[in-house]
């Protein structure tokens, strides 16, 4: 990464735009370039970003965003089945009602820090999630998950025009919310997600979080009241994940419990760690490999190794395809899990460390070769 | 201008914002590139000149069902192979009416991709919608939990794509959320209360106090409704009725309350790893055991499965429940079946295996029927399509609601097994014409037949 500088911040954003517009292009040849699955990019992009907002800058770790994504999504359904099709007032009330949430649990769980912060939210999303799961299956349908009905009364658009045959579909003013036209309004929202955190990134505020990151007791011992800093971020990213949540139903009008799951918050934990903490791009990047595993390589079965494998001698493909078979299709985890036991172990920093340490490896040999000194570690270029 | 600029860091000098303007063209305009073909078919995943054509078998394998949905895997492979005239043929041999002709489906190979459900509905979604888009699936079937078959059959009825459910037993899965585009093989909770009914009259009298524990989803709420109205109408009491989480493991904190409840039988309404445990749970804390009210304390399982009664051990010996289908049967086509699922695997098929082979073999029907892959027609061809040689005995696809209407049978776990599959034995195959019922009950509304 270069040195922060509002031009190289305006660089940065326009190589970001530029690279998540153009995914339906670059990730063809990988078998990623389906809608599905580039919305839940950009969706968990959203999500892992603003979880690194509180994470990567603050240092709390919060074992319960999950709660907050699945608040988003149960309130953008209901906007769907009470009010109207359009995603707009879905993805606000999702938002809003996913910060309200947020300040609610942060005003509790920061009372504490450290492990004791994380063992709270853990405590609190699981708690949600057993609400949603059982007491209030009213409102949640618990483990069915709440989906559109004929029935719904939508009363916006009944008013405007009559209700037609079959389940309507998520629109922005008549343009579905499905397919690419999803990924793009998706794409949308992570590019100003994305900018609003390098805004925080950048600000004082940010500044001040990172100091509570780095020493909290001294800058309580220099005056500064520091929780209502940390409750702004924690709701800031309880938002963002809220803002996720209510996409995932954008493009899905489908809330289920297991989106509260502890699994569901320890996966945005693993996406952020695994690109890198307290990085801009990072969680961007430890979200898309996550998803990628899970829809990818989760569906590698042994007919398809068989096709990749088929050039190879009879008896060593059937050894080769025995034992990759073991990292794929429903071995995905096992690959994960050596993916990130590889990275915390040796890139402790996750992917951005690594490009940064291959970017200066190069620079320094290329400084070499023109005569210049390196004793002197090479960083920040 | 351009001397602002260079006072000015922020801004963009006119270079940086022509590259920027090119760069962003491009990626706004590939997608429109890249769906440009969408225009030209008429139907989602056309196979259209293609010399092949592609299922998509969306089964759990992992979590709480994952033995089953192991099991539906190995069923589909067969069936595909059958289709593709491979192997002795198993079920096609056996099938009436028949239109395949074992060249593949309307002369394309069939082929196949495989997803994991995971047995939750956010997952079998995602995975079902990457074989509708990525890999541009013609039909999907599978699934091991009626909470996912009714989140993929409202996904199948939104992308126009025909899903054949695999094992869903609620009521649910073709009542109230019924679709167009989804067909349901299996029976359902409401025929098993109807079936077991009788028996249980016979077997415990009209004197009982039931206890409920129940899976906490669509499938446990109406299974436990349907048997809770068959047990009222024989005259029995219902003590109360408790809702479990699936995937509990631990079911001690449920069943403790059980033994003093004055409840003289307990009805799981559990299936999968779920009732392994919380029947074994329940046998050893001495339930079987106990006399109440003056009775012997009897457990009943309605939805039993062999592969259940594997994992359940000795616990499941003299315990009632009722079955789709069970591979001691002796008709033709079940013969046939076993024999060729038995060379291929060593081991004969679960219930679970037997409808999603079925299916597999019944949707290819209704293409060669139809003509067509085209949905809409399809769709016809199967609604009302009666059939038999299946191993269900004549069978209907009731067109009012999709649901399959067939015999069922009554099963109790095996005192003395003869081997280690031989563990549920046929007490009573209930005609079908005992089990069948108005389809307006449950309301739901099939919805449009073009999307």
């Amino acid at each position: 990464m270069s040195i922060p500088s509002p031009r190289n911040d305006w660089i940065l954003m326009a190589v970001f735009t530029a690279a998540v517009l153009a995914m339906p292009v670059w990730l063809a040849p990988i078998g990623a370039a389906y809608p599905d699955l580039l919305q839940k990019f950009a969706i968990f992009g959203i999500f892992a970003i603003g979880f690194n907002i509180l994470f990567g800058l603050t240092g709390y770790l919060s074992f319960g965003h999950a709660a907050f994504l699945g608040v988003g999504s149960y309130a953008a359904v209901w906007s769907f089945k009470l009010l109207t099709m359009n995603v707009l007032p879905a993805v606000l009330f999702g938002t809003v009602l996913a910060g309200l949430f947020a300040v609610l649990i942060g005003f509790v769980s920061l009372r504490r820090s450290g492990i004791y912060f994380s063992i709270l939210t853990l405590a609190f999303a699981q708690m949600s999630y057993n609400l949603a799961y059982s007491v209030l299956t009213p409102i949640t349908n618990g483990e069915t998950g709440l989906q559109l009905t004929l029935q719904d009364p939508r009363v916006i658009d009944n008013a405007i025009s009559a209700p037609g045959e079959g389940l309507p579909w998520t629109e922005l003013f008549g343009i579905k919310m499905s397919g690419y036209p999803g990924f793009y309004f998706c794409a949308v929202m992570l590019i100003i997600a994305f900018f609003i955190s390098l805004r925080i990134f950048r600000s004082p505020f940010g500044m001040m979080l990172l100091a509570i990151k780095s020493n909290q007791t001294r800058m309580s011992y220099t005056g500064f009241n520091t929780r209502p800093y940390l409750l702004v971020a924690f709701v800031i990213s309880g938002m963002y994940a809220g803002l996720a949540g209510s996409l995932l139903a954008v493009t899905d009008p489908l809330a289920g419990a297991e989106r509260m799951q502890w699994t569901a918050s320890g996966e945005v934990v693993l996406m952020t760690i695994l690109g890198g903490v307290g990085t801009l791009v990072g969680p961007m990047l430890g979200a898309g490999i996550i998803k990628y595993f899970e829809n990818i390589f989760s569906a590698y079965n042994d007919q398809i190794l068989h096709g990749i494998f088929a050039a190879l001698p009879d008896g060593i493909e059937a050894v080769v395809v025995a034992v990759t078979g073991l990292f794929v299709g429903e071995g995905w985890h096992l690959t994960l899990g050596a993916l990130f036991m590889i990275i915390v172990i040796f890139l402790p920093g996750g992917l951005v460390e690594g490009a940064r340490r291959i970017k200066s490896f190069f620079v320094r040999r290329s400084l070499r070769r023109h005569g210049i000194r390196t004793d002197q570690p090479v960083t920040r270029v | 201008m351009t001397k602002r600029d260079s006072d000015n860091p922020q801004g963009f000098s006119r270079r940086q914002a022509l590259k920027l303007g090119a760069v962003s063209t491009v990626a706004v305009g590939a997608p429109a590139f890249f769906t440009r073909n969408a225009w030209a078919e008429n139907f989602r995943n056309d196979p259209g000149n293609a010399s092949s054509v592609t299922f998509g078998f969306n089964v759990p394998q992992t979590g709480p069902y994952a033995d089953e949905g192991a099991d539906e895997l190995r069923a589909y492979k067969l069936a595909v192979k059958h289709l593709n005239g491979e192997g002795d043929g198993g079920m096609l041999n056996t099938m009436t009416p028949k239109h395949l002709k074992g060249n593949g489906v309307l002369g394309k190979k069939v082929v196949y991709v495989t997803g994991d459900t995971q047995t939750k509905s956010d997952a079998a979604r995602a995975s079902a919608k990457r074989m509708m888009e990525k890999d541009g699936v013609i039909m999907i079937s599978g699934g091991s939990s009626s909470g996912v078959a009714v989140a993929v059959q409202g996904l199948a009825q939104e992308m126009g794509v025909i899903f054949m459910c695999g094992l869903t037993h609620s009521n649910d899965t073709t009542g109230k959320d019924k679709k167009r585009y989804g067909f349901r093989h299996f029976f359902n909770a409401y025929m098993s209360g109807r079936a077991l009914g009788p028996v249980l009259k016979e077997e415990y009298g009209n004197q009982r106090q039931a206890y409920h524990l129940t899976a906490d989803y669509t499938w446990g709420w109406t299974q436990e409704e349907s048997i809770k109205n068959t047990t009222e109408e024989l005259g029995w009491k219902t003590t109360a009725t408790v809702r479990t989480p699936v995937g509990a493991g631990d079911f001690s904190q449920y069943i403790t309350p059980v033994l003093n409840s004055g409840a003289d039988v307990l009805i799981l309404n559990h299936y999968g790893k779920d009732m392994i445990n919380s029947l074994t749970q329940a046998v050893q804390f001495g339930l079987r055991d106990k006399q109440v009210n003056g009775k012997n304390f009897e457990i009943i399982v309605p939805l039993f499965s062999r592969l259940m009664a594997q994992g359940a051990g000795d616990n499941i010996k003299g315990i009632l429940g009722t079955t789709n289908w069970n591979w001691s049967l002796q008709d033709d086509a079940s013969k046939a079946f076993v024999k060729s699922f038995g060379q291929e695997y060593g081991a004969p098929p679960s219930q679970a295996a037997q409808t999603c082979y079925v299916q597999a073999l019944l949707y290819a029907n209704a293409c060669e029927m139809a003509g067509t892959f085209y949905p809409p027609e399809v769709i016809k061809a199967l609604e009302g399509f009666k059939f038999d040689g299946m191993g269900n005995g004549p069978t209907e696809y009731r067109a009012a609601d999709h649901q399959c209407f067939k015999d069922v049978l009554v099963v109790r776990g095996n005192e003395n097994p003869s081997s280690q599959f031989d563990l549920l034995k046929v007490v009573k195959i209930v005609p079908r014409s005992q089990v069948e019922y108005d389809p307006k009950i449950f309301g739901g509304d099939l919805g449009p037949y073009k999307v």
